[in-house]
């Protein structure tokens, strides 16, 4: 740990190399991020207003239904336009260990000399929602730097694993054909968050039964395909997307134009929609969630550990509730004067 | 500061289909507490490269059973070294006579890894030997 002047000069040493193109200090950028370094901060401080520019993209589903292929299939169809393209694929560290095994990579392998293609791995590190926390700021990093798309995968999902549809401009919501009946459809969740559905594994059996089930529960009944607009009644409620369903074989790269078509039309849609909640959406997730790693850093702090320490183990032991020691926490905050403090300590 | 996990590339460069043994040892390594990526079968030392410089590993380890451990391995490191990864400790495994193993060391293999290593054994040899980061 140096001056905090020098790590400011090589935060903005790295990010300049970065900015130029260097993807080796892109990735140390993106490794600082990861690992919240002292280098985190001052480099986002300066990439953050070059982003705003880049398709994000979100690929979430079930684990198997192809996510990566998909992924794999859509960079060859991307950089066929002469686009350039990032990853961030996400896989589940161990609850247990804290390892992780990072497998999204074996299916992308094919764009090594390719310096438009940037793929990079990332541990979840204990993050539920099927993202890691640093997620949306290593996005934002890799659309600081000038990618078109930055593509991010999600950890094989489950029902309720929405947290993408606050980090992508855009979010495809894979289906393997076969996958539920038509309950599993109209159940809240994931579904509910998607731009786009697609049903891959196209070549198997059921995947046309599969895609128009989809298709009758979703469209039939969603809203319209973009925004959050009045109701009939003039109410600004929010109502459910109404997805497009595609159908694509990523193994061989059936449909995958037409998915790369059905993205690029909906970031049209949305630029020329109210684009305001969601970008709002994804701002308030990416400082809600610095809000919580503060406080959480702040009652660690030398000063307050251990009548923190104190307060969690009488919840423990079931003789304060939770919300009171939430609020004895926050109270404790507030006198310290800390609240709102600029620095957390390192 | 927590204790950040290390970082290692688990790839078999070449053309041998044996891929059991890396399989093993990337689940051996996220079981002692390592973030593992791993790239798969068939290999090429840019494919090899390229992963270790986006995904800014700590440690690159190599299977290789093919016998062409002394065309390929030192292919890599000096593509490692040409994208300025020279920090990146990279060590072999599979099946690799004894005799090539000093000639491996002077092109930058830090560590040959021979068939009955133990998981723990390669572990506790990754991390006192991982570069240190900030």
């Amino acid at each position: 740990m140096g001056e905090p002047t020098s790590v400011d000069a090589r935060a903005d040493a790295l990010t300049a190399d970065a900015l130029g193109g260097d993807r080796r200090a892109l990735a140390r950028v993106l490794t600082a991020v990861e690992n919240r370094t002292a280098l985190a901060e001052p480099a986002l401080r300066s990439l953050y207003p070059k982003a705003g520019r880049a398709h994000i993209v979100g690929i979430t589903g079930p684990p198997g239904a192809g996510k990566s292929t998909l992924v794999s299939a859509l960079i060859g169809e991307v950089r066929g336009g002469g686009r350039s393209v990032a990853v961030v694929a996400v896989d589940p560290s161990s609850p247990i260990t804290g390892g992780a095994l990072l497998g999204d990579r074996v299916r992308m392998q094919a764009y090594a000399d390719d310096d438009d293609v940037f793929i990079r791995s990332m541990a979840a590190r204990g993050h539920a929602g099927g993202l890691a926390s640093t997620t949306g700021a290593a996005t934002a990093v890799l659309d600081a730097v000038g990618f078109d798309l930055v593509l991010v995968e999600t950890v094989g999902t489950g029902q309720s694993e929405v947290e993408v549809a606050a980090a992508a401009d855009t979010t495809v919501v894979l289906e393997a054909p076969e996958m539920g009946d038509e309950v599993q459809a109209i159940k809240a969740g994931l579904l509910e968050v998607a731009d786009l559905v697609v049903v891959n594994k196209g070549d198997k059996p059921g995947a046309q039964r599969t895609a128009a089930q989809l298709r009758a529960m979703l469209v039939a009944t969603g809203g319209p395909a973009v925004g959050r607009p009045s109701g009939p009644d003039g109410a600004d409620r929010p109502r459910p997307k109404r997805p497009e369903v595609l159908i694509t074989t990523a193994a061989t790269g059936d449909g995958v134009p037409e998915l790369l078509a059905a993205l690029d039309r909906h970031r049209a849609l949305i630029a020329g929609a109210d684009a305001g909640p969601a970008r709002l959406a994804r701002a308030e997730a990416q400082v809600w969630a610095i809000v919580g790693d503060r406080l959480r850093d702040q009652l660690h702090a030398e000063s307050l550990r251990a009548t923190t320490r104190q307060t969690l183990s009488e919840v423990a032991a079931h003789r304060l509730d939770p919300y009171a020691a939430a609020d004895e926490l926050l109270a404790r905050l507030a006198v310290d004067g800390e609240v709102g403090g600029g620095n957390s300590a390192t | 500061m927590p204790d950040r996990p290390i970082k290692v590339l688990i790839a078999k460069p070449g053309l041998d289909g044996h891929d059991r043994g890396a399989k093993v040892l990337a689940r051996g390594l996220r079981d002692e507490g390592f973030e593992v990526v791993y790239t798969g079968l068939r290999q090429t030392p840019e494919m090899i490269a390229t992963a270790a410089l986006q995904e800014d590993v700590d440690v690159v380890g190599l299977s290789i059973l093919s016998g062409a451990h002394m065309t390929l391995l030192p292919r890599i490191t000096k593509l490692l070294r040409e994208r300025g990864l020279d920090d990146i400790l990279v060590t072999a495994g599979g099946i690799i006579p004894d005799d090539d193993v000093p000639a491996l060391a002077e092109a930058g293999v830090a560590r040959v890894f021979g068939p009955g290593t133990t998981i723990a054994e390669v572990a506790d040899y990754l991390r006192s030997n991982a570069r240190p980061r900030d």
